[in-house]
């Protein structure tokens, strides 16, 4: 069950390396990033939303493009920040794999590096419509690092 | 979903009744073994939605019932404006009027049998598809406000497809009240060159066979002939459609938090009617439904032309086109007396029943078509409202098989390649630029269609009329 799931991943008590991972849910996705620090988290977030659609490591940095967005508090932060990412993808029909994420409290600055989509190469899945409320959490875990995540829509 | 704690009223029809803060029963439709395998999130999230403000009769769920955002995909909920009724983004979701429209060729499967890899190439290439794509039409400014006020009716003056095709689609392929000033420019970028584009996931263009018929008459009103080829096209508003319910999703959390509105779930998100937020989402929620109108206007007409290439003699006329991620404002009787609502209908279908004015002259004695998408390698069917649907559920149905496992868990057991060798062995021919997308969309994945449009009929929500077998199915 999803709120099983993201109890235990919630209160996990060894800390992660920094990471993502996707979550089961019954029609979409769910995306998670953990990491030191809540940027890392931030980042790594965005990285499972790429793998939502393809395989990161299919996505040559080749281009920078940078972002930007602010939310009422840090959880809206992070849809506000997928959402922006989405954004991009769809407008400039490009695919991300790598990201360097500033937060100010609740403003968020990123340099995102990636390549248009090649369709024959990254043979994308699916397509992310927005990120959801859905198991929606940015906390600091017992063991001191944070996790990122929400259930996105594709 | 634990069957104890429903109220069983027949085998297909399941009550709760009002506890805690629910104002109206919540109805759930179907049969016990497709109740039982409903996760538990539906009856916490059916329940919820009975607690909304102005909410009438009931708080309904579709046989194929499943997990949504605050409202369960397949939900009906319908809200009374002058009792404080509200409306929700979640209620409509991120595809704004997603849906499906079928196309009668007028050909049967032996004739295409023959050049079904050329048409399914065809169908391939010039269909605009999957992640990355684009279509061969990039809208101004003005074409845009004018799409968006349009819709289908729109694209048909832009010389996509017929006049005959307008009366054909919900709303005669333009929706009223739309307010184009009411999406955002980001919104309106994010579609600037989707237009005529099918999507990814679970989008689709399927060429299809007749392979049963259940109701000789009603299926010859709507022209249909067992071994006809049909196509029948899934996609919704694309990436303005997206953009649309990610910003109102957002604004109305942010605003219900502003007006201490506790919800049980941030989901649920939502705002009176008459407010000034509710009234933005309304205008902007129809420029949506336009947008999807014309969207599925414009990949008919490209459709219409790949076979009318490889098959001068196809006619491609428009059965129906119906949306199932929308809120309108219908009038239904309420204790008796008809008045104004505003219906939510997430994954769910219009069932309009014969004799309904809004249906057109063709197809009035027969009832609305309610076209049920299945999974790639199973069934769709072609349904027909009944009478008896408005007083089951605001004349509404099911919109499809519903998922019964997550994209990550069917990725697990099937391989794309493998899935498509297997299905082109039976003859269905499969075409997808991703083996991923493939193994996510595996027929396996998905709940039995021939249960869940059993259930809606045995629940009178909606009559079987074909059921349709898939020859060719073209996958974002």
């Amino acid at each position: 069950m999803l709120s099983n799931e993201v109890a235990n991943a919630v209160e996990r008590a060894e800390p992660a390396k920094l990471g993502w991972e996707l979550f089961p849910h019954d029609a979409d996705t769910g995306i998670r990033g953990f990491g030191p620090t809540k940027e890392a988290a931030f980042e790594q977030a965005a990285v499972a939303l790429t793998a939502a659609i393809t395989d990161p490591r299919g996505v040559m940095p080749r281009h920078m493009v940078k972002m930007d967005c602010a939310a009422r508090d840090i959880e809206f932060l992070l849809v506000e920040w997928l959402n922006t990412l989405v954004y991009e993808m769809a407008t400039r029909r490009m695919l991300f794999s790598r990201f360097a994420v500033h937060i100010d409290d609740t403003t968020l600055r990123v340099r995102a590096w990636g390549e248009p989509v090649d369709v024959a190469r990254h043979e994308p899945a699916t397509e992310v419509k927005g990120a959801t409320l859905t198991a929606l959490k940015v906390v600091r875990r017992p063991a001191g690092d944070w996790l990122a995540q929400c259930v996105v829509d594709v | 979903m634990e069957l104890a704690k429903l109220e069983r009223v027949s085998d297909f029809e399941w009550h709760i009744e009002p506890r805690g803060r629910m104002s109206v029963p919540a109805v759930i439709y179907g049969g016990e073994r497709l109740v039982e395998a409903m996760d538990d999130k539906v009856f916490e999230q059916v329940t919820n939605v009975a607690a909304l403000p102005g909410i009438v009769k009931a708080s309904y769920a579709m046989p194929d019932a499943h997990w949504g955002y605050g409202f369960p995909i397949g939900g009906v909920a319908a809200f009374d404006p002058d009792q404080g009724g509200v409306i929700s983004a979640g209620g409509v979701g991120f595809d704004i009027s997603c849906g499906v429209r079928t196309l009668l060729t007028g050909l049967s499967g032996a004739e295409i049998e023959p050049l079904n890899e050329v048409l399914a190439d065809a169908l391939f290439a010039r269909i605009p598809a999957g992640v990355g794509s684009t279509g061969g039409i990039r809208l101004t400014e003005p074409e845009m406000e004018a799409m968006l006020s349009g819709g289908a009716a729109w694209a048909v003056a832009c010389g996509y497809g017929q006049q005959g095709d307008l009366e054909r689609i919900e709303e005669a392929g333009r929706m009223d009240g739309a307010e184009p000033e009411e999406v955002s420019a980001r919104a309106k970028r994010r579609q600037r060159d989707e237009m005529g584009t099918l999507g990814s996931g679970n989008h689709y263009l399927e060429v299809q066979e007749v392979a049963e018929v259940f109701d000789a008459e009603v299926a010859a009103g709507f022209g249909l002939k067992q071994g006809e080829v049909l196509v029948s096209i899934h996609c919704g508003s694309r990436g303005l459609g997206h953009q649309i319910g990610t910003e109102f999703l957002r604004d109305m959390a942010l605003a219900d938090a502003d007006l201490g509105i506790e919800l049980p779930d941030r989901e649920l998100a939502c705002a009176p009617i008459a407010s000034p937020i509710g009234q933005r989402y309304l205008g902007a929620m129809r420029a949506g439904i336009n947008c999807a109108f014309a969207n599925r206007q414009i990949i008919s007409h490209l459709t219409r032309k790949i076979f009318a290439k490889l098959f001068p003699s196809a006619r491609l006329d428009l059965l129906f086109d119906v949306s199932h991620n929308t809120c309108k404002v219908e009038e239904h009787a309420i204790n008796g007396v008809r008045r104004p609502v505003y219906i939510h209908r997430k994954g769910a279908t219009r069932a309009f029943g014969p004799g309904h004015p809004d249906l057109p002259e063709p197809l009035r004695p027969f009832g609305q078509p309610v076209l049920i998408g299945g999974s790639m390698g199973t069934a769709s069917y072609v349904l027909a409202g009944t009478r008896q649907s408005e007083a089951r559920a605001f004349s509404s149905a099911c919109h499809g098989a519903g998922r019964s496992m997550s994209r990550h868990q069917a990725c697990k057991r099937w391989r794309g390649r493998e899935l498509v060798d297997e299905l082109a062995a039976r003859g269905i021919l499969i075409r997808s630029s991703s083996m991923r997308g493939v193994a996510e969309e595996a027929p396996g994945a998905y709940k039995d269609v021939d249960a869940v449009v059993d259930a809606a009929e045995q629940a009178g929500l909606a009559s079987k009329v074909a059921r349709l077998r898939p020859l060719i199915c073209i996958k974002g």
